[in-house]
């Protein structure tokens, strides 16, 4: 932890039931008669999925960009406890909350595409593995950085509680979870991108390539740090508090140092494989493309000098920019660039997005609820 | 071994060509079917055309008990040209009452002579089944009940071979109540032998089984019911000829069903090829081709050369599955390829990103304003802090 002082973190307050509670809840009521029907009379019930796209929107949305959209928790620990940058501490919960939704559902949004979702078990039966699996790594890994992340979020919901005693307890061996709360997630948002390797020439060649580990480990690092832009303007203004800007300032930049190696990257990468020329020919994958790298580029126009980052508004539209690069690399490469043949198409039905709507609902609802009745945001001066 | 049929010379089989009154290329084909059928290793026509060709033909006695001479008829009836001809020039047929032209004294005599003249060497072939209650007075034949009868000749032949069901294992005449007692060839022996079961069985699963005794002096290795392994090793369901639409789920559902007439599989209507050991689906009955057996005409298989299926399960009851259970679901024949997008869903997507967008440019101002008035504040405060 940093010597540094900050102002302790403390419930918002304020009533649990009003407009914005009401639409999450009535969404996510949606969600679950959905889901009663996609459970008893499967997939196909509610879903557009066939054998040529195995997955939609409930693995792409809710799974891969939902849990890297909840990286900001990974991100930010990073930067304070890896490169020990102290003064970013009071961003750590607000952070490790998103993220801890962000995953937690992800976790679960695994099951509802699951087609057999009753043998689930078999994941962790050490009986049944496939270690050469990388589904396998996935999804002991995300299962594994969940119990991690409770973990490392319990010190708040002992606050509460006046559990102080414990929470010492565990505050002891805290640097170690923390230590694993990073490492997990560099593994599996890197091996979430190692589909795509093993999908072979099924996905487009301007996703399909050996780098994609690494496109994706940044691009989720760079998602986190969005998200936290994010999620900070959007609380301030929900809350009506100040937001932290000589905190979010500085981050951004860190950010943008991210970005900008990524592009370096991405590109290189497309000219080496020689797979750089389809980006010019008119197909929907190059328009996507180039809307993709769009997103990537703008935001050094966006937020490139240090007075437009000091305006939260740009930072709020950096952030929302670069949430979308990361997710359309995503929704690219695993739907819109992904051909299985055989005249197979894909668009999600309205039972489909209205599961992923009710998956955010419940996120947005999560987060009202605990900042208003646990300790996560900093405490107003 | 390592002989083959075109090592044998021209002029060897002129013999064999005189007696059996066949060409020499239709010998030779014979000689080499029966070695495919019993699955024996490539040369072994040689050694079958060798056997076969010497003029040793081994003494048979054929006989009739609880039966309709059905083995007997379907042996007789096999098209396969020169069939009948090898059955009694291959071996020398001493006794066979639907046969032979001897009649009361001058047959039992026959018998009689064959089993003294070939004793130890000969071959027993039983078919139907024999009674045992009431000391087996249901079936006499010359005074001789067909316990005696049995007991007898089984004493000195060289080799037992029970052919069709009832003998194999009591076949139809024993079905409950079975008033007579009707038993096997081995029940009566109360030892076990060769058993080529079937109603009928394929003549060539016979004939496999005695040349093959005529070729290496012994019976072929058999399962535990006495039925040989190259003939009955396998389930009828393993190899038939409808299984992929067992395995895709396509049943005929009733007779004449459309189902029934696409040729789908047979087993809701109560085949008991999934119980059944025989090679029917991969030998065709009566030299008229493949299919022409029960399930290729359409009528599930009534697991006649299985004890306990056979005459004795209902017909149209369904067979326990000896190795795979029908799955509960199917996977479709064609599967749904999508159908892109449709109103709803594209109006609810748009929807969704307008709301979201909307909400992002009214909170982008929001906080575009407030920053204004900061900055403002702050341009006041300073100013304020310099004039003072």
């Amino acid at each position: 932890m940093s010597a540094q002082h900050h102002a302790k973190p403390a419930p918002v307050g304020g009533p649990l039931f009003n407009g914005v509670t009401l639409i999450a809840g009535i969404l996510i009521a949606i969600m679950a008669v959905i889901l009663l029907v996609r459970f008893f009379y499967g997939l196909g019930s509610v879903t557009a999925m066939n054998d040529g796209y195995p997955w939609g929107i409930w693995i792409v949305v809710d799974v891969m960009i939902g849990s890297a959209f909840a990286c900001g928790g990974f991100s930010v620990a990073m930067l304070v406890y890896i490169f020990n940058k102290g003064e970013y501490h009071p961003l750590v919960r607000p952070a490790l909350l998103a993220s801890l939704f962000g995953y937690t559902l992800a976790g679960i949004g695994v099951v509802f595409d699951l087609g057999r979702w009753w043998n689930v078990w078999n994941m962790y039966w050490p009986w049944s593995v496939n270690l050469n699996s990388v589904m396998f790594e996935v999804a002991i890994c995300i299962t594994l950085y969940i119990v991690v992340m409770w973990i490392e979020f319990s010190p708040v919901v002992m606050e509460k509680y006046g559990l102080y005693e414990l929470k010492k307890k565990i505050g002891k061996y805290m640097f170690f979870i923390i230590a694993l709360g990073t490492l997990l997630p560099m593994m599996h948002q890197s091996s979430l991108g190692t589909m795509w390797v093993v999908l072979g020439t099924q996905v487009h060649p301007l996703w399909q390539t050996p780098m994609v580990p690494l496109l994706f480990l940044l691009t989720a690092v760079i998602m986190g740090y969005a998200v936290v832009l994010f999620e900070s303007c959007v609380a301030s203004s929900a809350y009506r508090r100040s937001i932290e800007m000589n905190l979010l300032t500085p981050m951004a930049k860190v950010m943008l140092g991210i970005v900008a190696a990524y592009i370096v990257v991405r590109l290189a990468d497309l000219l080496v494989r020689g797979a750089f020329g389809l980006a010019f020919e008119m197909t929907l994958e190059s328009v996507m493309f180039w809307f993709e790298m769009a997103c990537f580029v703008a935001p050094f126009f966006v937020i490139g000098t240090e007075a437009q980052r000091r305006n939260p508004a740009r930072l709020f539209i950096g952030g929302i920019l670069l949430m979308l690069g990361g997710s359309l690399l995503r929704l690219n490469g695993f739907l819109i660039g992904y051909e299985t043949g055989g005249g197979y198409q894909y668009f999600p039905s309205l039972p489909e997005l209205m599961v992923t709507v009710g998956m955010f609902a419940t996120e947005v609802l999560g987060y009202i609820v605990i900042t208003r009745r646990f300790p996560v945001l900093p405490r107003e001066a | 071994m390592s002989a083959s049929i075109f090592d044998i010379a021209q002029g060897d089989l002129a013999a064999v060509e005189q007696r059996l009154r066949m060409p020499r290329r239709e010998f030779l084909q014979f000689c080499t079917t029966v070695a495919a059928t019993l699955g024996l290793p490539a040369g072994a026509e040689a050694a079958v055309a060798k056997a076969v060709e010497s003029a040793k033909r081994p003494s048979v006695i054929w006989l009739h008990f609880q039966e309709c001479t059905g083995c007997s008829e379907s042996l007789l009836r096999a098209e396969h040209p020169t069939l009948e001809k090898l059955i009694f020039d291959v071996i020398s047929l001493d006794y066979h009452e639907t046969l032979m032209a001897a009649a009361g004294h001058q047959a039992e005599k026959a018998r009689k002579d064959a089993m003294a003249q070939h004793k130890g060497k000969y071959i027993l072939v039983v078919e139907g089944a024999i009674p045992t209650k009431q000391n087996g007075i249901y079936c006499k034949i010359g005074g001789h009940t067909a316990v005696d009868l049995v007991k007898e000749c089984a004493a000195d032949a060289a080799a037992v071979i029970a052919i069709g069901s009832c003998a194999s294992w009591g076949g139809m005449p024993s079905t409950d109540p079975n008033p007579t007692g009707a038993s096997s060839v081995a029940e009566v022996l109360g030892k076990p032998v060769a058993t080529i079961p079937g109603c009928p069985p394929n003549p060539y699963n016979f004939l496999a089984t005695a040349v093959h005794f005529l070729t290496f002096g012994k019976l072929p290795a058999t399962d535990k019911l006495g039925r040989p392994l190259f003939a009955y090793g396998r389930l009828i369901h393993e190899n038939c000829e409808r299984r992929a639409h067992f395995d895709a789920g396509r049943f005929a559902m009733a007779f004449g069903d459309e189902g029934h007439r696409k040729g789908y599989c047979l087993y809701k209507l109560g085949c008991k090829g999934p119980e059944t050991y025989a090679n029917c689906p991969t030998l065709g009955f009566g030299d008229a081709g493949e299919g022409n057996w029960p399930v290729g005409c359409g009528h599930p298989c009534i697991g006649c050369t299985e004890k306990g299926v056979g005459f004795a399960k209902p017909i149209h009851s369904m067979a326990k599955m000896l190795n795979v259970a029908p799955p509960l679901q199917y996977p479709r024949i064609a599967e749904e390829i999508g159908k892109g997008s449709n109103f709803a869903s594209a109006a609810a997507l748009a929807a969704i990103a307008g709301a979201a967008a909307g909400g992002a440019v009214m909170l982008a101002k929001n906080l575009g304003l407030s920053h204004q008035a900061a900055e403002l504040e702050k341009a006041k405060e300073a100013k304020t802090k310099a004039e003072a």
